[in-house]
């Protein structure tokens, strides 16, 4: 193990180059890290390209590393996957089934390969509301069918550590919330989730930590209150009874030492103790606070923020392209 | 292990077009057999005394022809025509314009008959390589399909170790298509016994003869593997069915015709020997004799004798075991190294 009891999932520097003779050398993954502890559901979060299906890929021994150190359920990975691969249910990126057969014989064939118990297909079908459909080809299925299925297969073997990369796509509004039902079912049966997914108000919602990625590299990490907490600067939002005020609070605040950001309507006040101490200060010069709320961020912000993806008016951002936050 | 064994019979076995292509083997081969069924016959008296009378009245046709042939050529000399052009001398009174009996062989007429021993080893051949071209599109789709629908990254997050995985499926695919060649194989050499029991002539059946077709059976069944084989492990190298479907139509077109059109161009000798098809025949026969006409080699009596270059079986399994490794090879070093993107 690599550090910590209760860690399920480790990686530490984890790096990926894919070459290419037409298109040169692409740096994936740029000693990426991550640490997923025991019994949460963590999120893995980032904008397309920032490396984490290769993550997830080289976890999983499909893609071979150029360097770092991985650990699943306390085992070395890839050497030891073998070994671990039957407590760890994954379906990485889309859902992919061989479209001739039926969803049961899908996960029948996938039970017999991984020597689980047929009766399990039947609870994972159920499990995941395919039950009655269980019989017709995969070919037949919409989307949303599709990543029921997957889940279904990474259900199968009952695992202890679940990587769900995009669970909720193509989902319908019910089966989004199904899906995070699941979740927090699984996870308090003690599983461990590991959850990719760009619906970033999911995330917040059945996450209890996260980690981000952008450009190959991990930008935040750690509980999603305390990611938050992190971003939101612990500003406050200040509004006075007479909007002509503002540029003269602002003047009495920055001589007394806080960082001010002057707006049409309110003032953003960052780098205080408290709150209160706003209040004070303006009403020593006769200047009446008629709002005063701490700035909230919601994880979209604070991830559009980090990984320099946030829409600019008239630019159109490319795949690849976030700003480099220093780690 | 056991389990990944079951559960990869039980796909192989559950593809629809393994089981297409079971029915139309089965159909191709039953067409085959029946066409044969019913073209022959038991040669009897009867058989025999019907082709007399066939001959005898194509020699009194031919006798009646000459004839008039004759009689026109005598009008025209008694015309004073000259009958030189048209006519053979002497109006062709005398053998050999005149018709023989000898020369209209009853034989001839005589129905196709079946022998089991004397023609047999041929079925052998026909059914190996109706069986090899089964072996290679289920071979090739098998894996290739896998690999295109993503279900082979699914089983690898199940089974990480890599070679077990491919070689479980290559055994699996091997084990099926020997078990319905030696299924096929043993009805197909039943249904043909019993044509030449029944519609021709079995003849007589030694051991030696069984061990002929035992081996020549024996070598079919190696040709039907090494091109399951092949057909395999292109697919997986090309992660996708039409990369195997591709090379086979690639090398057809270049080792067929390609070669032989290029090294007829250059004046080649024996220029059959770097094509493919060759080493197929030799295979089967045992040995193949590639001949160069444009040579002489004179004998003690004088006879001319061109020169040739003969192919043995074992020069065959050389070509084929090598090709055969060499796809393999690929397969199983791309399938350690490559990410599975």
């Amino acid at each position: 193990m690599l550090s910590g009891v209760t860690a399920v999932l480790e990686i530490e520097g984890l790096r990926k180059t894919y070459r290419s003779r037409r298109k040169g050398a692409r740096q994936a993954l740029d000693g990426f890290d991550m640490v997923v502890e025991a019994g949460q559901v963590h999120g893995f979060l980032g904008p397309n390209g920032s490396g984490k299906t290769t993550t997830l890929r080289t976890l999983l021994g499909l893609i071979r590393p150029n360097g770092g150190r991985m650990a699943i359920l306390g085992e070395e990975v890839p050497a030891r996957l073998p070994e671990v691969a039957g407590r760890v249910g994954a379906i990485v990126e889309s859902p992919q089934f061989f479209p001739h057969f039926s969803a049961r014989d899908t996960l029948s064939l996938l039970a017999d390969a991984g020597d689980v118990p047929q009766v399990r297909v039947t609870e994972v079908l159920e499990l995941v509301g395919l039950r009655d459909r269980a019989k017709e080809r995969v070919k037949t299925y919409s989307l949303g069918m599709k990543q029921r299925l997957a889940v279904a297969s990474a259900l199968l073997k009952g695992p202890e550590l679940l990587i769900l990369d995009e669970p909720a796509n193509g989902l319908d509004p019910g089966g989004i919330r199904e899906m995070r039902d699941l979740m927090r079912q699984l996870s308090a049966s003690g599983m461990t989730v590991v959850l990719s997914s760009h619906i970033l108000g999911e995330v917040q919602q059945i996450c209890d930590s996260v980690t981000i990625i952008s450009l190959g590299r991990r930008v935040a990490s750690g509980p999603v209150a305390e990611v938050l907490a992190q971003h939101s600067g612990g500003g406050v939002v200040v509004r006075l009874e007479s909007a002509t005020d503002l540029p003269v609070a602002a003047q009495v605040l920055v001589a007394a030492g806080a960082r001010v950001d002057l707006k049409p309507d309110h003032l953003l006040v960052t780098g205080i103790e408290k709150p209160a101490w706003v209040t004070r200060t303006l009403a020593g010069r006769e200047l009446y606070v008629s709002e005063l709320a701490p700035v909230t961020v919601d994880l979209e912000s604070v991830f559009l923020e980090l990984t320099g993806t946030a829409p600019v008016a008239g630019v159109h951002r490319q795949v690849d392209q976030s700003v480099e936050v220093p780690a | 292990m056991r389990g990944l064994i079951k559960a990869e019979v039980r796909r192989l076995a559950k593809r629809r077009i393994t089981r297409l292509m079971v029915i139309l083997l089965v159909l191709g081969l039953g067409a085959i057999a029946v066409a044969f069924s019913l073209a022959s016959q038991k040669i009897g008296p009867a058989q025999i005394a019907a082709a007399e009378a066939e001959a005898q009245r194509d020699y009194e046709q031919a006798l009646q022809f000459h004839q008039q042939m004759v009689t026109d050529c005598e009008a025209a000399k008694a015309r004073g025509e000259d009958i030189t052009q048209r006519f053979p001398p002497d109006c062709g009174k005398e053998p050999p314009f005149a018709p023989q009996r000898e020369q209209f062989d009853s034989s001839w007429h005589l129905p196709y008959e079946f022998h089991f021993r004397d023609q047999f080893g041929v079925f052998i051949s026909v059914f190996a390589g109706i069986v090899a071209l089964f072996g290679f599109i289920v071979g090739a789709s098998y894996v290739g399909a896998e690999w295109h629908t993503g279900g082979m990254m699914n089983l690898l997050l199940w089974r990480p170790r890599r070679l077990s995985v491919l070689f479980t499926k290559l055994g699996v695919l091997l084990g099926g298509v020997l078990a319905v060649t030696v299924a096929l194989g043993a009805v197909w050499t039943a249904v043909f016994w019993l044509m030449g029991k029944y519609d021709g002539q079995t003849g007589e059946m030694t051991q030696g003869a069984w061990e002929s077709f035992a081996l020549s059976g024996a070598r079919g069944a190696g040709l039907v593997l090494a091109v399951t084989a092949v057909a395999f492990g292109l697919a997986s190298v090309g992660r996708h069915t039409a990369m195997a479907l591709g090379v086979a139509v690639g090398l057809g077109v270049v080792s067929e015709i390609g070669i032989r059109i290029a090294l007829g161009i250059a004046q080649v000798r024996f220029a059959d020997r770097w094509v493919l098809s060759t080493y197929a025949l030799a295979w089967f026969e045992k040995r193949w004799e590639l001949t160069d006409w444009n040579s002489c080699n004179f004998t003690f009596s004088g006879e001319c004798e061109p020169d040739k270059f003969i192919v043995t079986w074992q020069q065959s399994a050389l070509v084929f075991g090598v090709g055969t490794a060499a796809v393999l090879a690929a397969a199983v070093w791309l399938m350690r190294s490559r990410d599975i993107t």
